[in-house]
């Protein structure tokens, strides 16, 4: 333990502390803005400088470790100036249109300038002086150089988070910036449009590419039928931009706020999430029926889940010799985005040319998904808008409802019901948790043997997770898996994900299924849901999740009764014609930069 | 005024020794030893930091780690500088000596020295030297043997830990500090770093002992240095001086009669104007520099040095830091619009608050020596910069 | 387009593959052939098994490795104060008007590039000059006009 004094307040903490973290431990708040507790120390922006007695400079109290005997002062004059004119600085190099801007009133740059840099300006605008580009390219986010202040905290989050390395620091001096390779637009490079660099993002530098003036005129167009669809980790997050602590379930009031909003038909992605289990958990037993029993060499094992778009474009771009690996399955998005055009439509009564199909994601990826040039499947491109969980919040304070008065609602039907197996997507092992729940119960008759369906081995947080079960009572039709350990893995976060890649291309993966999910945490961490995130945010949204689940009267995809209702009236069965024309998919090589 | 030399030129760099003697000698030396040696020597760093060297090896020879090394800095970038050049063109073998005998102080078997990208045209020569100088230690018993990694143009690759990326493969953007390079070095090994003229100057105290060294200099300026002299002087070039003269005695010989200020140590260095000359040492107690010294007379305008140093290091810093990054852009913007009128001259004192701010907030020393210059041309010739 | 694949993969033969060898891998494709393509950058990212991007981040830092196009020569003017005081300007000038071109640009037929520099060094015998690796000292404008008619003979 080392032993030091902070404003003359005796503190103790292990060796390595940062003076920061010892700062925090003792409630005396240091400003910071290049740290990150998901990323690693950079200690560049220089907001954090303390004074050490006897050290000749001010230190970076967020990159130094304790000493013992250590005399730290966080607020004299000295670090008061030095503060005031670092904060100053970034300014001068800032557009600050903050009344124009996506992230006014949510900007750490803002926060800091109205604790330390307001009155008059210092220092010259330098902004004419750079030629700073607004990068639109891509559906999913905008990124804007007038707004950067250079902490790299998307670097970091690109490089260890993420593994792409996507984007980097280019040029020095004067011309320093970040940059993609070799400036190329965003959506031409092997960005994966997760968004982690986005939730990442102190400024308004990077920020989603927003539909809601879009939303907005469809839901007033009364010629047009809005459906929208909710996403399951966006019912755990919602709250967070509205006044909630993270981890407050809000479905009933999120499907309140939106019937107010205006949209004609309210529904869930997780009725969709249901039937991607029907679909994929009959793709994989058909994979494991034709490489086990009828030794094709064609079908490829392990197989991959295909909801994540991030995951999906990251395979496109560096491991395209796996995308026959990946499941056929198009994402709980874009299945119910094929429905709402045709069997929606068809049920009720509606001109398919006249729905516009929205969906609330957690997600930027989806914005993407979205615009894949082959999602038409319904004739149509079958969903329209992609909004995140940021924007929806947005959409509701300019509707000036006052979300924490609502009153719980239901989804409408016919595509609103859901069970648990649909809502635990949202976390880092739910896909597989839901796929088992349903896989196990058609092979054997039975419920898989987990205490009250909770399949722990495949939840939490670690970067992989591994899992067997054992096959065994299989009912006729599924003898060949008799005794069958089926091995699975989950991994989130594309570092982890790039992990596993490797062991599968060195054969070193004896796998059946796996789950992977762009973003760490799963879709509860995605690219569209509120900032800030951290750790401990994203631990207590998955409880939230399990917690639905657990609170669900169904919790199992098969028992949904409107997925049922659909086979029966619509589809025929799993993998049947019409549902790979609508419900399935294929993949696409891309550039490897 | 005590400690006054006076002016007295020395040949100790580049003078002719048997290699093969001064490293054998080392080579029966043990580490405490060769350590000891060179702290009673009171040798500080050549290369403008100033850090006593001795002090610097014994902290890397403590460290614990088997892989240890031995980086020779020839990234001479300050400008004004270009004594190192000249020192691995002449007696390249005694740089080589050094590492060798600082391998034995430290305990590193792998040496690298970082050369200038600038330099590349010696590269073929000094690769035909080192091959003769490990021929020969192989026949002493040394376990040690040099690399060479080039610099690619960039002056932040001077500093030690931007150095280390660099050879690392990465950006040249220097590092949190602590770890300090004898902990945490090339590699994240124990490193100990120094400057070409230092590991020369190390050959030459072991092959003449620490007192004889002592009585050059002064207490705090001990031995002689290598200065790099150009601009208003009828005798540019290389010169070796003892330390602990006066400006006053260096422009007496080195000027042109009309001097009116001399940059000490390039410009990240001191502007000494003409009527501080005779106060000025140049040396670790009063003006200290890795040896570049530039004279100006009166014909040249002060507002042309400053605008050109601060050109210079807005382009030259690596950029991660916000103190450095945009308080160099800042600083030159600033003087221009003080120069031409768009701004009120008393901006100035706000540019100078700026200074001081980057001294003590900028993460390396780039950044925070950016002021030295600033304010000393400011603060002597505030109506050039003006006017 | 000159088949950058074979020269990339010679390189990381003498060099390696590790992060720690992407310096003079750069340094081995600028030596040959005055400057970084892209494909040249993106081959050397699959090499070395890191993102282009990163190669690029590393290139565009260092002055010497131009991500730019550049001529067979590339002429680095240094513009540090002494060569400016003794006579940086005319240099410029002589170069500009020989060659057809301001400093920054490229001449049409690729043989040259007018780039100005930070101190390289020779400051006691300014102004002074690089090209490519070779530098220039004491110049005159007789004494550039000489040089670069060397240069363009051979």
């Amino acid at each position: 333990m080392v032993n030091l004094n902070i404003n003359d307040q005796f503190v103790s903490v292990p060796e390595g502390t940062t003076v920061l973290a010892a700062a925090q431990k003792l409630k005396i708040n240091i400003p910071t803005l290049c740290n990150h507790p998901d990323l690693c120390v950079a200690g560049n922006c220089r907001v954090c400088v303390v004074e050490q007695k006897g050290a000749r400079t001010l230190i970076a109290a967020c990159a130094t470790p304790v000493s013992e005997g250590m005399d730290i002062h966080t607020n004299t004059l000295k670090v008061r100036n030095a503060r005031k004119h670092i904060v100053e600085l970034l300014l001068s190099e800032h557009k600050s249109d903050c009344t124009k801007c996506y992230k006014n009133t949510k900007c750490e740059l803002q926060a800091l300038a109205n604790e330390f840099a307001f009155g008059d300006t210092i220092f010259l605008d330098i902004v004419e002086d750079h030629p700073y580009s607004i990068d639109i390219s891509s559906p999913a986010f905008i990124k804007d150089d007038s707004k950067c202040i250079r902490c790299q905290r998307c670097v970091r989050t690109c490089s260890e988070l993420q593994y792409i390395s996507a984007i980097t620091v280019a040029n020095k001096g004067s011309h320093q910036k970040i940059s993609s390779f070799h400036d190329r637009p965003m959506s031409h490079v092997v960005c994966t449009a997760c968004g982690q660099c986005v939730t990442r993002c102190p400024t308004g530098a990077l920020v989603e590419k927003t539909s809601i003036d879009q939303v907005w005129d469809a839901i007033y167009d009364a010629d047009k039928h809005v459906v929208v669809q909710t996403a399951p980790a966006v019912r755990v997050a919602l709250g967070e931009d509205l006044g909630y602590d993270p981890g407050e379930r809000v479905t009933g009031k999120m499907v309140t706020a939106l019937k107010q909003l205006g949209f004609d038909s309210v529904l869930d992605t997780d009725f969709s999430a249901d039937l991607t289990i029907m679909e994929e958990g009959t793709e994989l037993l058909t994979r494991l029926k034709k490489v086990l029993v009828d030794g094709d060499k064609k079908t490829r094992i392990p197989m991959f889940t295909s909801c994540s778009p991030g995951w999906i474009k990251f395979v496109e771009h560096k491991y395209p010799e796996y995308l026959s690996n990946l499941s056929t399955c198009k994402s709980p998005q874009q299945m119910f985005g094929a429905l709402a055009k045709t069997y929606f439509a068809k049920k009720r009564k509606l001109d398919p040319s006249k729905i516009v199909s929205v969906s609330v994601m957690p997600c930027t990826a989806k914005k993407f998904e979205a615009d894949r040039p082959e999602m038409r499947a319904s004739g149509y491109k079958d969903i329209d808008f992609v909004i995140t969980t940021r924007e929806l919040a947005v959409m509701i304070k300019q509707a000036g409802i006052d979300f924490r008065v609502l009153k719980p609602s239901q989804y409408d039907s016919i595509m609103g019901d859901s069970t648990g197996a649909g809502v635990i997507f949202g976390a880092t092992g739910g896909v597989m948790e839901a796929a088992l729940r349903t896989a196990y119960e058609i092979v054997t008759g039975k419920e898989v043997p987990f205490n009250n369906l909770n399949i722990t081995p495949v939840r939490g947080m670690d970067g992989i997770k591994e899992a067997k079960i054992k096959i065994e009572g299989c009912t006729d039709e599924w003898k060949f898996l008799e005794g069958v350990e089926l091995k699975v893995a989950i991994a989130h976060g594309l570092t982890n994900a790039n992990n596993i890649m490797k062991l599968v291309k060195k054969g070193k993966a004896s796998y059946h299924f796996i789950e992977i999910m762009a973003c760490p945490g799963g879709c509860i961490g995605g690219g569209g849901q509120p900032i800030p995130t951290s750790m401990e945010i994203r631990e207590n949204r998955i409880k939230a999740i399990y917690s639905e689940d657990e609170h669900m009267a169904l919790r199992k995809s098969h028992e949904n009764p409107e997925i049922i209702a659909l086979y029966k009236d619509f589809l025929g069965k799993p993998n049947s014609l019409k549902a790979h024309e609508l419900l399935h998919t294929h993949y696409v090589e891309r550039e490897h930069y | 005024m005590e400690n006054i030399k006076g002016l007295t030129k020395v040949d100790l760099i580049f003078e002719k020794i048997s290699p093969k003697e001064v490293l054998t000698k080392a080579y029966s030396m043990k580490s405490e030893e060769i350590i000891q040696q060179i702290l009673d020597s009171g040798l500080k760093g050549r290369g403008g930091a100033g850090f006593p060297t001795g002090l610097k090896w014994k902290y890397a020879a403590a460290g614990k780690d088997s892989e240890k090394y031995i980086v020779c800095n020839a990234d001479e970038g300050e400008p004004g500088t270009f004594k190192d050049r000249e020192i691995l063109d002449r007696v390249s073998y005694k740089v080589y000596g050094g590492m060798a005998i600082a391998s034995r102080a430290i305990g590193a078997k792998k040496g690298i020295v970082y050369l200038r990208g600038e330099y590349r045209f010696l590269l073929p020569q000094l690769m035909k030297e080192l091959e003769s100088f490990h021929n020969m230690i192989d026949e002493i018993g040394y376990d040690f043997r040099i690399r060479y990694c080039m610099g690619s143009g960039a002056y932040i690759c001077g500093e030690e830990s931007a150095l280390f990326e660099s050879i690392q493969g990465d950006r040249g953007e220097p590092r949190n500090k602590p770890p300090y390079p004898t902990t945490s070095g090339v590699f994240y090994k124990p490193t100990s770093i120094n400057n070409v003229e230092t590991l020369v100057t190390v050959v030459m105290i072991i092959k003449h002992g620490a007192e004889k060294y002592n009585l050059l200099g002064t207490k705090d300026s001990r031995g002689s240095k290598v200065f790099s002299i150009s601009g208003d002087t009828p005798t540019p070039g290389i010169f070796e001086l003892e330390l602990g003269m006066t400006v006053q005695q260096f422009v007496n010989e080195f000027g042109d009669g009309d001097t009116k200020a001399v940059q000490v140590g390039g410009a990240s260095g001191f502007c000494v104007p003409r009527k501080k000359f005779n106060e000025t040492i140049i040396g670790f107690e009063g003006v200290p520099t890795g040896g570049s010294m530039k004279l100006f007379n009166s014909s040249r305008s002060m507002y042309n040095v400053l605008h050109n140093y601060l050109d210079f290091f807005a382009e030259e810093s690596c950029g991660q830091c916000t103190p450095c990054r945009v308080g160099c852009q800042q600083l030159l913007k600033g003087v221009e619009k003080v120069k031409k009128g768009d701004v009120k001259s008393t901006y100035l004192n706000e540019l100078v608050k700026l200074a001081d701010t980057m001294k003590v907030a900028s993460k390396c020393g780039l950044g925070q020596s950016v002021g030295n210059a600033f304010r000393t041309i400011v603060e002597n010739f505030r109506e050039e910069i003006i006017y | 387009m000159y088949q950058v694949g074979n020269l990339v993969k010679e390189l990381t033969d003498k060099h390696g593959r590790a992060r720690e060898n992407l310096m003079p891998i750069l340094q081995g494709i600028v030596e040959k052939h005055n400057y970084l393509t892209d494909e040249a950058m993106v081959e050397v990212a699959k090499e070395l098994e890191i993102s282009a991007a990163e190669v690029y981040g590393t290139a565009s830092f260092y002055s010497f490795l131009d991500t730019k196009v550049r001529g067979k020569y590339v002429i680095r003017i240094c513009k540090t104060i002494t060569c400016s005081m003794k006579g940086k300007a005319e240099i410029i000038q002589t170069l500009e008007d020989m060659l057809k071109i301001k400093v920054g640009e490229t001449t049409s037929d690729k043989m040259f590039s007018l780039l100005e520099t930070n101190c390289i060094g020779w400051c006691h015998k300014a102004p002074a000059i690089l090209i490519n690796e070779i530098p220039y000292t004491e110049l005159t404008p007789e004494k550039v006009v000489e040089i670069i008619k060397s240069y363009m003979q051979k």
